[in-house]
């Protein structure tokens, strides 16, 4: 519990800081709150973190702490510490009031660790509707824009309608089973498996979580919010809030009802391939590069899918490390995104041209995170794919349906190679370069680009380490 | 010594590296494995006949078995040398690049690493793995230095086409892997080809796997009917990476064909064995048939290069030693001569800026070398004695005459190849090289001494294996007894085509039809 109060404290205490700094130190926040973030982060591999007590529990058991919830909690960190360090870059569009774009981003982070470790409906739902809240307004911060406004407001509907989904999906469970909790309703869900009302419950549920992590037929909110919100909150968004409703569904799916889910890999199956064809295919002819990064956050949402569809360990470990690996990739190329089209109008592919004579390092990165996303050695993306289509693969055996998706998959990867390579493309080969000014990167941003280029590397290269740290991980779920 | 080949191989240089530092790293490369192959049979091999193995012990996975390997046997050695060889010739030919030199540098080491990777890998992972990091470079380096109007066209559909191949690669190699129990998954070929010898895979994990392997590798390798992208990718590619790519990279396919895939599932192989000699005659009879309406240079002799790879099939289909080795040698024959090719089309491409045949013609009066080195490849391309190509064909033909059930289709590619091989190859020589002179080229340039040294070194491969083809058969042979062996079940006698033999000295051989147009 420490590590969630002291970020909470650290929210607060922002929040505080921004009553007696003088405007112009107001920036600067950011680096502080990454700074204490970054220490958080590391000190979760001591054993002075309260991430060491693994197998403890709180509130009743609505909190628990085990490897699952320490790897995303090390997850969560890391992103925010670098949404953080990006938002300090990105300050100068944020008209007024950048500190308390900091300490949402810091109380959404909060939100993320209860989520976490959440294992009961009322943990889960609360620490949904943190996440959520804040997101409605990260994403309208720059109210000056009418995208981001309509962004806002997008998702303050379709949010809103989903949550409304999922309590309603809450109390039918709690209607029938009368459990909060998620590991003693594992224990009676077996006996409600043919129970309609309590059917309809969970699936309401999975409407809420489907929202989160932007699965089809919940996804279409995803390309405006995209485009239209601050680049550090998409981001955010991309990655901690998607990690944050695969941590949740995982929770859900196999330690509260593992007996129903097991009866619902053709439903999962389905999601997972449609999801996949939906992205991959919408993404093709976007010329916005936000709105490209949505369509496919969809469609790495379908693959992140193939693991949990193929309900067996393998799967959730593979779940695991792709989410790793889609952490530094998706937020280097947001970084990217954020430092290029600062002081453009729009976020068109084309303001890409030149790059790589304006900064080589991050027309590098740009290209090492499309190379990833598409799945290429020797990156990140590469090992994720491999190991989610293994564990797919794998089940082919006890369902054809799983050969099926396999191919789905294979199909959805080799269209994304159109559009990821169109926008490395657009770095070096563009005709016109009407901008060759060199772009400035401040010191700190420069560490974080190096780290997201690192672990871009290290999970294709090393995958041991992580692996390792997935697996016990997933291994928790049963 | 092979961890510092591999060091070179996986070049991650990223400082401004120009010309010389890319010819000089594959120089180097080209040293070393002229050496490896020289010492090859002086090496001790591991008790599973690799020699020169080596690990980098950093990479790979080893709860899921994955370990970065690499070793030679019998097998890749050759094909290691020639891509050495390859890469040498193509970064010397790589002048006409004029634009973003380094880029094309980076990519063009990067290739060079992936390709001798895969060859040389003994992970299957990692196999794979290196083969996906040399292809990216190719489709970049065709959307980017490519030529002609159809470039972008041409470039899309290479990567189409080829991705989906390698991912239907990828998902038989994964099937594979999981076919070995849980507690014992690897990726490590050896311990695989242990396991598949003593436990044959189930009849319905190979009819699984094996269509799998065989339509993913055959369509990275342009078997008939999934060529198309072949002729126009290399006609629209830099001259260095058509040659890297229908030279080298092209036979990972094969390689994983004879390596993985037959070895691994023999009875549903054997089964396809027909197929692969129809749709390779496909590929001999209907390409060749379209290579010789070609009318630009380039189209010609990719479509060419196509139907060359419908031998190396046939001697696969064969499934005897004879016609296994025979493949083998027409895979590194056909490497040196793709290669050969394609920077002679690119040298006379950078002169005259066109290789419309109609337009070009007369060009051996001005550029006397290149006449005579083309004159050369096409001789070696239709098959002539003393070439390498010579000794993969003829023994590609003796493998698959000694099976009843393939003699049509043999018959038929013997009078295909030689026939149609022999007229567009003349066709192109001699409207390329004979006749009048253009008035427009009459102040074409010859290769300096600098120029011909890649095109030098390529023919004197190919004439030097020709003439002494025991100092590759007898490497290949003992790996493709094995792998033979394991496709007709244990035990199985293959003496029968020893009998055949090879030619030692295919000059005396007279050379079937082929040798006549001269």
């Amino acid at each position: 519990m420490s590590l969630e109060l002291s970020v909470v404290a650290l929210g607060i205490l922002v929040l505080l800081a921004d009553l007696w700094l003088p405007a112009e130190r107001k920036r600067m926040l950011g680096y502080v709150a990454a700074a204490v973030l970054g220490l958080l982060f590391l000190n979760s591999f001591t054993s002075h973190c309260s991430c060491a007590g693994i197998g403890q529990s709180a509130f009743g058991g609505m909190f628990v702490q085990d490897a699952l919830s320490v790897f995303f909690k090390r997850f969560f960190l890391l992103a925010a510490v670098l949404v953080l360090i990006l938002a300090v870059e990105f300050s100068d569009k944020i008209a007024a009031g950048i500190s308390e774009y900091y300490s949402l981003i810091i109380f959404a982070l909060a939100g993320m660790l209860f989520a976490a470790s959440a294992n009961d409906f009322a943990m889960l739902f609360v620490s949904i509707e943190l996440i959520t809240v804040t997101f409605y307004v990260l994403t309208s911060f720059t109210r000056g824009k009418v995208a981001a406004l309509e962004s806002g407001v997008k998702y303050l509907i379709l949010g809103a309608l989903s949550s409304a989904f999922m309590i309603y999906g809450i109390a039918l469970v709690w209607g029938i089973s009368g459990k909060f909790n998620f590991s003693e309703l594992a224990m009676v869900a077996a006996k409600f498996a043919d129970n309609k009302v309590f059917l309809f419950g969970v699936l309401f549920i999975l409407v809420g979580l489907g929202f989160k992590i932007a699965a089809f037929p919940f996804q279409m909110w995803t390309p405006d919010v995209y485009q239209g919100a601050p680049t550090p909150t998409t981001a955010f968004l991309a990655v901690g809030s998607k990690a944050a409703g695969f941590v949740l569904l995982l929770r859900f799916l196999f330690t509260a009802i593992p007996s129903v889910t097991a009866h619902w890999e053709k439903l999962l199956v389905v999601i997972a391939a449609v999801t996949i064809l939906y992205g991959n295919l919408c993404a093709l002819p976007q010329r916005n590069l936000k709105r490209l990064l949505g369509y496919s956050s969809i469609a790495h949402a379908g693959y992140l899918l193939l693991g949990v569809a193929a309900l067996t360990c393998d799967g959730r470990a593979a779940v695991l490390y792709y989410l790793s690996g889609y952490l530094f990739t998706t937020l280097a190329a947001f970084t990217v995104i954020a430092l290029v089209m600062r002081h453009l109008d729009s976020e068109d592919i084309s303001g890409l041209a030149g790059l790589n004579q304006r900064s080589p390092l991050l027309a590098a990165t740009m290209t090492l995170a499309m190379v990833s996303l598409a799945g290429i050695p020797p990156l990140a993306g590469f090992f994720g794919k491999f190991l989610l289509l293994k564990s797919v693969i794998a089940q082919g055996a006890t369902h054809p349906a799983y050969y099926y998706l396999t191919f789905v998959a294979l199909i959805g990867v080799v269209v994304s190679l159109y559009y990821y390579f169109g926008v490395v493309r657009a770095i070096y080969w563009s005709k016109e370069t009407p901008d060759v000014s060199p772009i400035t990167i401040s010191r700190p941003m420069r560490a974080g680009i190096w780290v997201c280029i690192a672990g871009m590397l290290w999970l294709g290269l090393m995958p041991n380490t992580v692996l390792a740290l997935a697996n016990s991980a997933a291994n928790v779920l049963k | 010594m092979l961890a510092a080949i591999a060091l070179a191989f996986v070049p991650r240089n990223f400082a401004v590296i120009m010309r010389a530092a890319a010819v000089g790293v594959t120089f180097v490369t080209m040293l070393l494995g002229i050496l490896m192959f020289w010492q090859f049979n002086g090496a001790t091999a591991d008790a599973n006949g690799y020699k020169f193995v080596s690990t980098i012990p950093w990479l790979g996975a080893e709860s899921l078995g994955i370990a970065c390997k690499f070793g030679v046997d019998g097998l890749n050695v050759g094909l290691v040398l020639m891509g050495a060889i390859v890469a040498f010739a193509a970064a010397c030919c790589s002048f006409e690049i004029k634009s973003r030199e380094k880029e094309f540098y980076i990519l063009l080491l990067t290739m060079t690493g992936g390709i001798l990777g895969a060859f040389m890998s003994t992970d299957l992972f990692f196999f794979y793995f290196f083969h996906e990091l040399a292809l990216v470079p190719t489709f970049i380096m065709i959307g980017v230095w490519g030529r002609g109007e159809k470039k972008n066209y041409a470039t899309f559909q290479i990567t189409i086409y080829l991705s989906i191949g390698a991912l239907l690669a990828l998902i038989g190699l994964i099937a594979l892997y999981l076919q070995l129990p849980a507690d014992a998954r690897t990726f490590d070929i050896p311990t695989l080809t242990k396991y598949f010898a003593e436990h044959t895979m189930a009849k319905s994990a190979q009819m699984f796997i094996f269509p799998l392997l065989l339509l993913g590798f055959g369509i990275l390798v342009s078997l008939w009917p999934f060529h198309s992208w072949a002729a126009l990718g290399y006609g629209s590619a830099p001259s260095a990476t058509a040659m890297l790519h229908a030279g080298v990279l092209k036979k990972f396919g094969l390689y994983g064909l004879i390596r993985v895939a037959i070895p691994f599932c023999p009875e549903v192989a054997q089964s396809h064995l027909q197929l692969i000699a129809w749709l390779a005659l496909g590929n001999v009879l209907y390409v060749g048939w379209v290579a010789m309406r070609q009318k630009n240079l380039n189209l010609l002799i990719g479509n060419s290069s196509v139907a060359h790879m419908g031998m190396i099939f046939l001697g696969i289909a064969s499934l005897n030693l004879i016609g296994v080795t025979g493949a083998v040698v027409i895979m590194v024959a056909h490497g040196f001569l793709a290669a050969l090719t394609f920077g002679l089309s690119g040298y006379i491409y950078n002169q005259t800026g066109t290789l419309e045949m109609n337009e070009l013609g007369g060009l051996a009066k001005k550029l006397r070398f290149i006449g005579v080195a083309f004159v050369m490849a096409a001789m070696a391309g239709c098959g002539l004695p003393g070439f390498l190509n010579f000794v993969g064909e003829v023994s590609v033909f003796f493998g698959a005459w000694q099976v009843p059930a393939l003699r049509t289709v043999t018959v038929l590619a013997v009078w295909g190849a030689l026939l149609i091989g022999a007229v567009y190859m003349l066709r192109a020589v001699r409207a390329s090289l004979h006749g009048e002179l253009n008035e427009k080229w009459a102040n074409l340039s010859d290769a300096n001494l600098w120029r011909r040294l890649p095109f030098a070194i390529l023919i004197a491969s190919l004439l030097v294996f020709g003439f002494f083809p025991k100092l590759l058969t007898e490497k290949i042979k003992p790996v493709t007894e094995q792998i033979v062996g394991m496709a007709k079940g244990e035990g199985q006698p293959v003496a029968r085509s020893e009998s055949f033999g090879l030619p030692e000295n295919p000059v005396l051989l007279d050379a079937p039809g082929g040798g006549a147009q001269f």
